[in-house]
């Protein structure tokens, strides 16, 4: 199953269980959706619960806060995370701090997701990395799943909670096939959100990363085990929470620890893994210090070649492991 | 604090005189000033009506190419009207060119402006090369009449070596500081409060700041921003919608209610014209006027220029979709700006069918030569990467650059060294 089935089959069941559950953003109507992640449910559904916005990600976004504080439960699409950045009062100022500022009584569940992170041939405004962003603020939940299974079952959790969570997909991963569990594809599938997935179990050394870059791990992985190097790869679907047992007990097996991610380094979601490993005893399971892989500190390019080298390829980790393992 | 007798007392009265007046003058009932405006006084309880009076389309010519009322003729100059007509039929072959070539993947991404061609270039024909331009995205057309040359233009689309951007931005988000249009934002309607604010700049400058924006991007809480400080601010500046029924997907009737954009354009305080947008002496005479007005009173004016996105939204769409083809073939055929200024010239013995061939030969001929070499020049040298972050390279991004080029020096045949220029 695509990962874009998954998250429509998601949006689906959760619409045809609870008819509070209600879909709006920019052209997510009758067009099904930029990225074709709603396609048929406003065939399904109607004009009452699939709503196509004027281009305002702002007023949408403020639509939905407000109708999540009156009992519905939105789905907020944003066409992309970056034109979420116009919306992000609503996102942190209202939705994140309204059950803490109401002393809980007003809570909001709303779901707001779109493709995050860098896409291809599309520049600097268009290919960016927004976890670290919203992981910062307390009272949002974020989730960034990577397969099919992921998707669909973190989505379905993200609707049901009763917090906001911000839901960040990826655009090149929407075509992938992964393969979809029995279990994954029934309509009681739920992920529970701040649980890590050990996405290739490994004893060397760990490899921490979400979304797309935990493709890029395993690719890397897949090339050291020829080289018998066995990397664990820990595919942290969720930011915040951010799932540190399962992340120290892999260290405390390993003794190594390189985190991967395709947004910037400052600040980000290594800089936070590894500082949180820092202050607590999984520290001293540390044979080397632990690494993390980053996109580029620049904006990102348009031109393709350079659009590569701004990003963490495979071969980024191959050659990082390798160092810290003194291996050829 | 403790107030004297004779002070609290005086306050007393103050109060009672400003607040509870005993006797009103008959004039003072039947209006009164209020922040500035006017006010009628009224028993009667009515709503104003949900849309304004509509606006009317300003026309110069009709679909035949003549000119309905002489006095509105802009009496151009033969190599004045030459140029447009063939500006826009440039523009046309471009972006079939383009188009087909993002089709072919050899660039990622574009825009036409089909059917759109006279807001372009009737706009900027009646500005001057240093009045300020902020576009959206569709007004490539504004580019040309400027004098952006094929060669800028492709090398842009293909971000290589000679692009002025560097390779950094996607096709069509083109700028050119030579000729004063400033680089295209990917986020909708950024570039309304920025003219604004460069307007407000240019203030007594004797340029204006034109804006382009859709009627989609409208929506958006940065437009009635934009509006409501160049009133405020004074600020010499054209906001120019080209409202062309669509924002991808979205039909005009669903992104807004009312009288259009510019039934919004009073209720900011904003003189405001509405033209035909296919006529291209509308949207000359429109802009000419609202230069006039915008630099001698300091103030801003909205025009909204009906006409309509012939093309799909951009590469990444599909319209038909979401659209007839009879609503396509309509203004294609009868509405077209270009084929009716063409009627005009060929009225005026100024164009022929020998003149269309050779033109069209002769700017294939142009565009695909520029398309070729854009496409065999080398891409921006790799340490380009790292440049221009800040003005002054900070140390961390210069090691992470002096990493690179020793791990390049180790490994160059893994790179294709050879499509970067040295
Ligand atoms: C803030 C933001 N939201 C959404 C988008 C995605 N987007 C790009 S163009 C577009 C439609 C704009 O329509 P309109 O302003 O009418 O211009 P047109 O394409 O018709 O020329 C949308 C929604 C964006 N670029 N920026
Ligand atoms: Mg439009």
């Amino acid at each position: 199953m695509t990962v874009r089935d998954a998250l429509n089959s998601a949006l689906d069941e959760e619409m045809e269980k609870d008819d509070r559950v209600y879909i709006l953003g920019e052209e997510v109507a009758q067009y099904d959706g930029a990225y074709k992640v709603t396609r048929g449910l406003w065939k399904k559904y109607g004009d009452k619960r699939v709503i196509d916005t004027p281009i305002t990600e702002m007023g949408f976004a403020g639509i939905a806060v407000g109708s999540a504080m009156a009992g519905l439960r939105p789905v907020c699409e944003f066409m992309t995370f970056n034109f979420a950045m116009q919306a992000i009062d609503q996102v942190i100022n209202s939705a994140a701090k309204t059950f803490y500022m109401s002393a809980g009584r007003v809570n909001v569940p709303i779901v707001f997701r779109g493709p995050n992170g860098a896409a291809a041939g599309v520049a600097a405004q268009h290919s960016q990395c927004f976890a670290a962003w919203y992981a910062h603020c307390p009272g949002l939940k974020v989730v960034s799943p990577y397969n099919s299974e992921d998707c669909k079952g973190l989505l379905k959790a993200a609707i049901r909670d009763p917090d906001p969570v911000v839901f960040l997909e990826n655009e090149l991963l929407y075509g992938v096939q992964y393969e979809m569990s029995d279990e994954a594809l029934s309509k009681d599938f739920v992920l529970p959100i701040g649980k890590a997935h050990i996405a290739r179990p490994g004893e060397h050394i760990t490899l921490v990363a979400h979304s797309r870059a935990v493709e890029i791990c395993l690719e890397a992985a897949n090339e050291l085990a020829g080289k018998g190097i066995e990397a664990e790869v820990i595919n942290l679907r969720s930011i915040r929470p951010l799932d540190m047992d399962t992340i120290n007990a892999s260290i405390v097996k390993t003794n190594h620890l390189v985190t991967v991610e395709q947004g910037w380094p400052t600040c980000g979601v290594g800089a936070e893994i590894l500082s949180r490993v820092m202050e607590s005893e999984t520290f001293y399971h540390l044979d080397q210090p632990a690494i993390r892989i980053t996109g580029v500190d620049t904006p990102m390019p348009y031109t393709k070649s350079l659009e590569i080298a701004a990003l963490p390829q495979p071969s980024d980790v191959i050659a990082t492991v390798k160092k810290l393992l003194k291996a050829q | 604090m403790v107030l004297s007798k004779n002070c609290a007392s005086l306050l007393g009265r103050y109060f009672r005189n400003t607040l509870i007046p005993k006797t009103l003058s008959a004039s003072y009932t039947s209006s009164q000033v209020h922040a500035d405006v006017k006010l009628e006084w009224t028993q009667n309880l009515n709503f104003t009506g949900s849309s304004s009076l509509l606006i009317p389309s300003y026309r110069v010519l009709n679909q035949q190419g003549q000119i309905i009322k002489e006095s509105e003729d802009p009496k151009l100059s033969d190599s004045v009207l030459e140029k447009m007509y063939k500006n826009m039929t440039l523009l046309n072959v471009i972006d079939k060119i383009l188009y087909e070539s993002q089709r072919q993947g050899r660039i990622s991404f574009y825009m036409t402006n089909f059917g759109e061609e006279a807001t372009h270039i009737g706009s900027a024909a009646a500005l001057n090369e240093d009045d300020v331009v902020f576009g959206q995205y569709r007004e490539t057309g504004v580019l040309l009449w400027r004098g952006f040359t094929l060669s800028e233009l492709m090398d842009q689309c293909y971000g290589n070596c000679d692009d002025q951007g560097k390779g950094r931005q996607m096709p069509v988000h083109y700028g050119s500081k030579r000729l004063n249009f400033v680089t295209i934002s990917s986020p909708l309607a950024t570039q309304l409060p920025q003219a604004a604010g460069a307007a407000y700049a240019l203030k007594g400058k004797n340029k204006i700041v034109i804006c382009y924006f859709g009627e989609g991007a409208a929506s958006e809480g940065d437009a009635h921003a934009a509006f409501n400080f160049a009133a405020t601010l004074g600020c010499p500046v054209i906001f120019f919608c080209r409202n062309n029924g669509y924002a991808i997907s979205t039909p005009s009737k669903e992104q807004y209610k009312g009288d259009g954009i510019a039934g919004r354009g009073p209720g900011y305080g904003i003189n405001t014209l509405r033209v035909d947008g296919n006529d291209i002496f509308a949207v000359y005479n429109a802009t000419k006027m609202a230069k006039e007005y915008a630099i001698t009173e300091n103030k801003p004016v909205l025009i909204e220029a009906l006409t309509y996105r012939v093309g799909h939204h951009s590469t990444s769409d599909d319209s038909t979709k979401y659209r007839s083809v009879e609503e396509v073939q309509h203004w294609t055929a009868t509405e077209n700006p270009v084929n009716r200024l063409r009627l005009y010239l060929e009225n005026k013995d100024l164009w022929n069918e020998d003149m269309e061939k050779q033109w069209h030969t002769e700017s294939r001929k142009d565009i695909l030569t520029a398309f070729d070499a854009a496409e065999k020049k080398s891409k921006p040298h790799w340490s380009e990467l790292f440049n221009d972050v800040y003005q002054e390279i900070p140390d961390h991004i210069r090691k992470q650059m002096e990493e690179m080029q020793q791990h390049i020096e180790q490994y160059k045949d893994q790179y294709p060294i050879k499509a970067y220029s040295p």
